[in-house]
């Protein structure tokens, strides 16, 4: 599968454009698209699922240019996950999962029993199964979280797209997200958009970074080559230090706070 | 728990089971006396013709009966609708202002000599379908003039357009006939009455076009609740599912004010009391809501023709009266949450 945007242009309401974009998302990949507030991160996850259409360009997943499908066919083949779950939803985790299959049979009224076999599989590989009964409202932001990477899976995609996944998440449920994905992507092949504020998770977890600057890339490649001091200084304009961590041979960001 | 057909089939028929006990209480009550045994005689056709039991259960009552059970369902499945929509559990067309740009649509009709015949009955729903739109219009346009559809301001620009609405209906007929205000004003807290047989049928018509547009969304509704841009990118064509339970709500709450005036509050109740009973699943509340509507507006009838025998009470003051509080209790429990 591959993602590729030739030179595609998107507008958001505050003046706002993205320029010269061309990338793709390889099969089986994890690109972790990192960058400062108002990078265009959030834009990006908008272009690539069609709730935003660029101005110029073509965005195709494997091969087919998105303008041509049904926002089913699109729905079934790319599943975002959402910085944050509703609040106060009083569906439970099993519900929840089970509305991940609505692309596959949109016009059937009741979901089928393959599809709730399909949305069981989803919770076990997110660690949710004896949850499935539990209103979503009441669980902890980590199981929540959990419940909706469990709908997203419930689409079956080939492309998993992550805002932030870590952003709510107390120390051990990043460690555990951050497993979970890595075990998704080595299991099921599923390639993974990860869009996240977190340097050091991304640079542990993805094979490409993409550094957004102003809705344009300043770089694309490895950790090693994205995660570079003076680009980084550049970009996001405060000062940091990449230390090569000398156990797992993966770079670290430190920001340099303010002394006291 | 998992929605599924067995089970929304189970539910139906209990809900079914007392819509059919109720309406046989509501068939035996009334001011006049008319017994069990005369009440079976006159449904199974073996009173004799003009006989007082057949013309009060036939001709008065079920008629009656009917007319309730329509607009109870159809008033709380538009509440349902209203509420998924905007993700509000006190969203429903009474409070959204849309009953009363509905009934100021069917004073102005009227104002045109559209009377009860069934072609005019037809004309007095467009009239009120109009006007439907253009209060529930006016209170979306106002209540998203910021970003996101915030409660406080939906609410807001419903109460304020309802009251609009009111007195604009006030001003017509003062201005027009002042002499028949006190019959509108009367008819604006909601009546029901026993509607001739035409009308009825196109009531029914009416109903079942608003429930089939709302039920057909029911599921995607359900992914809709996770929020707009979550639901697109699952694949539901959002423009289209506003669109269409916008319109449905707006009718099923049109023809009600057509044929029996702005009745409020049944959309509040009956959906609350379903939500609790059996879960937030638009699927399963849609089809409910329309029995158990009209079990509940059928049993305030029987209430508002009973209470004060042999005089009447209008069944939108009892609706009211079982409302405002719940509302009350609405507001205190849930306003900060979402559905």
């Amino acid at each position: 599968m591959e993602f590729a945007y030739g030179g595609a242009e998107g507008r958001r309401p505050r003046s706002f454009s993205m320029a010269g974009l061309s990338l793709a998302v390889a099969r089986g990949e994890i690109l972790g698209v990192i960058g400062p507030n108002s990078a265009g991160k959030t834009t990006l996850i908008r272009l690539v699922t069609r709730v935003l259409t660029p101005r110029a360009g073509d965005i195709l997943l494997s091969g087919r240019p998105l303008g041509r499908m049904s926002a089913w066919e699109l729905a079934r083949e790319v599943a975002v996950v959402p910085q944050e779950a509703p609040p106060a939803l009083r569906f439970t985790v099993e519900q929840l999962a089970l509305m991940g299959r609505y692309p596959h049979a949109p016009a059937r009224f009741f979901e089928s029993a393959a599809d709730r076999a399909v949305a069981e599989v989803a919770m076990a590989a997110t660690g949710v199964l004896e949850l499935a009964s539990v209103p979503v409202e009441i669980l902890s932001g980590g199981e929540r979280q959990r419940a909706m990477l469990a709908r997203a899976l419930a689409q079956e995609p080939d492309l998993l797209v992550l805002d932030e996944p870590t952003a709510h998440l107390d120390l051990r449920y990043q460690v555990a997200c951050a497993a979970l994905l890595e075990r998704l992507n080595r299991e099921r092949g599923t390639s993974i958009l990860l869009v996240s504020h977190d340097l050091n998770l991304a640079a542990q977890l993805c094979d490409r970074l993409l550094l957004l600057a102003e809705g344009r890339i300043a770089r694309l490649g490895p950790p090693a080559e994205v995660l570079d001091e003076e680009l980084l200084r550049a970009v996001y304009g405060c000062e940091v230090s990449v230390d090569i961590n000398a156990a797992h041979g993966r770079r670290s960001v430190q920001v340099a706070w303010p002394r006291r | 728990m998992v929605p599924t057909a067995a089970r929304l089939a189970l539910v139906l028929a209990g809900l079914a089971a007392a819509l059919l006990a109720v309406a046989m209480l509501a068939l035996l009550l009334g001011s006049a006396p008319v017994s069990a045994t005369a009440v079976l005689r006159a449904l199974t056709g073996r009173a004799e013709s003009g006989s007082i039991e057949s013309v009060v259960a036939l001709n008065l009552r079920l008629p009656r009966i009917i007319a309730a059970v329509l607009a109870g369902g159809s008033l709380a499945v538009a509440g349902v609708g209203f509420q998924a929509l905007t993700r509000n559990p006190l969203a429903e067309p009474a409070v959204l202002g849309v009953s009363g740009g509905a009934a100021f649509g069917v004073v102005t009709g009227q104002i045109f000599g559209l009377g009860p015949t069934i072609l005019a009955a037809l004309g007095l729903a467009a009239f009120a379908f109009a006007g439907a739109l253009l209060a529930a219009g006016a209170v979306f346009a106002i209540a998203s003039a910021g970003s996101a559809l915030s409660i406080q301001t939906l609410l807001l620009a419903g109460v304020i357009v309802g009251i609009f609405f009111s007195s604009a209906i006030t001003v017509l007929i003062s201005v027009l006939d002042f002499n028949r205000l006190g019959g509108v004003i009367h008819w604006l807290f909601g009546n029901l009455a026993p509607v001739p047989p035409g009308p009825l049928l196109l009531f029914a018509l009416l109903t079942a076009t608003g429930f089939w547009l709302v039920l057909g969304q029911a599921r995607a509704l359900n992914l809709f609740m996770l929020g707009e841009e979550t639901a697109r990118q699952m694949g539901v064509d959002a423009e289209r599912l506003k669109r269409r339970i916008f319109i449905g709500a707006a009718l099923l709450t049109a023809t009600v004010v057509a044929f029996a005036g702005p009745i409020g509050f049944v959309g509040l109740i009956v959906p609350h009391l379903l939500r609790g009973w059996l879960g937030q699943d638009n699927r399963l509340l849609i089809p409910t809501a329309l029995l158990g509507g009209g079990i509940f507006l059928l049993a305030a009838d029987t209430v508002a023709r009973n209470i004060v025998a042999p005089a009447e009470l209008s069944v939108g003051v009892i609706t009211a009266f079982c409302g405002a509080p719940f509302f009350v209790y609405l507001l205190r429990t849930r306003a900060r949450s979402l559905l």
